[in-house]
């Protein structure tokens, strides 16, 4: 990490200098997080790669303005963010609230789903396909503010700090804002996963 | 403390982490090895997230990187006169 971050620090030095080509390289490893970071906010595929081009661009052309106190992959997350919201004010009209007047509710079933052959799914299983899509469906309907906690950490792996800094809310927000979302997926997924394989009877029946 | 179901389901998620405090983490951990429920909701949670970093799961669309560098390419090759915004 020590070193990645080294070289970087030089290679955005150089870039600034006047090696721009060198850019292509330095957002390379960041281009998936750019995307995934605009879908979990705009929800729809063609917006999101625009708004990820957009940020993209628009953190070559102020990269001069990167000061190294943050990473650079906190800083180009914050990019993004503000491209999707401002994405999707545009797209909702000043009528809506903005996203960031949203709150946790008060009201709400966070607790996991019991399932008690979980272990009797064969690890093949979460290769399927339908459970990633089921997963995905899951995800997209997660209330916006859990889903981009969820982004950011479960998906990007962004630490507990880096994800209250790029979303601009406290670590402790997004402490409850991601056990709720896991608990919401997984009460989601378990009676997907309860289909998926064929119940085995008896207590002992799960040594295969 | 002997801790209850609802008790271990409420920090399931900082014990993922690993960002419990050693007591907390040693009396969830002594819960688990007595309760089949709340091990497969752990394991059933950590396993969602396995899925979740998996690349496969959340996919690029086709052509996204090739067009991103392109316009990237563009956006470079426009300002080198002209570097200011817009």
């Amino acid at each position: 990490m020590e070193t990645k971050g080294k070289d970087e620090t030089r290679l955005i030095a150089r870039i600034v200098a006047g090696e721009k080509e060198l850019f292509h390289e330095l957002i390379r490893p960041y281009e998936r997080m750019v995307y995934l970071t605009l879908i979990s906010i705009v929800k729809n595929e063609t917006d999101a790669e625009d708004g990820a081009q957009e940020a993209v661009l628009s953190a070559y052309r102020h990269l001069g303005s990167f000061r190294g106190d943050a990473k650079f992959s906190t800083w180009l997350t914050t990019i993004a963010i503000n491209e999707g919201r401002k994405r999707l004010k545009k797209a909702k009209g000043k009528a809506e609230d903005s996203i960031e007047q949203q709150t946790e509710e008060r009201e709400g079933d966070y607790t996991p789903a019991p399932l008690t052959d979980w272990r009797e799914i064969p690890l093949e299983a979460l290769e399927r396909k339908e459970l990633r899509e089921a997963l995905r469906r899951a995800v997209a309907e997660l209330p916006d503010i859990y889903r981009q906690v969820f982004t950011l950490r479960d998906l990007e792996e962004l630490n507990m700090e880096e994800t209250a800094q790029a979303l601009g809310i406290g670590v402790n927000v997004v402490k409850v804002r991601l056990h709720r979302a896991r608990i919401l997926l997984q009460k989601r997924l378990v009676p997907f996963l309860k289909t998926t394989a064929p119940a085995r009877r008896g207590l002992f029946g799960r040594a295969v | 403390m002997k801790l209850n179901c609802k008790h271990v389901w409420e920090h399931i998620s900082e014990y993922i982490d690993g960002a419990v405090a050693a007591q907390l983490r040693e009396d969830i951990e002594r819960h688990l090895e007595h309760c089949e429920i709340c091990s497969a909701i752990l394991d059933s949670t950590r396993n969602i997230l396995v899925l979740t970093a998996d690349n496969r799961t959340f996919e690029l669309p086709v052509g996204y990187t090739e067009r991103l560098h392109e316009r990237l390419t563009k956006e470079m090759e426009g300002s080198e006169e002209d570097s200011d915004d817009k």
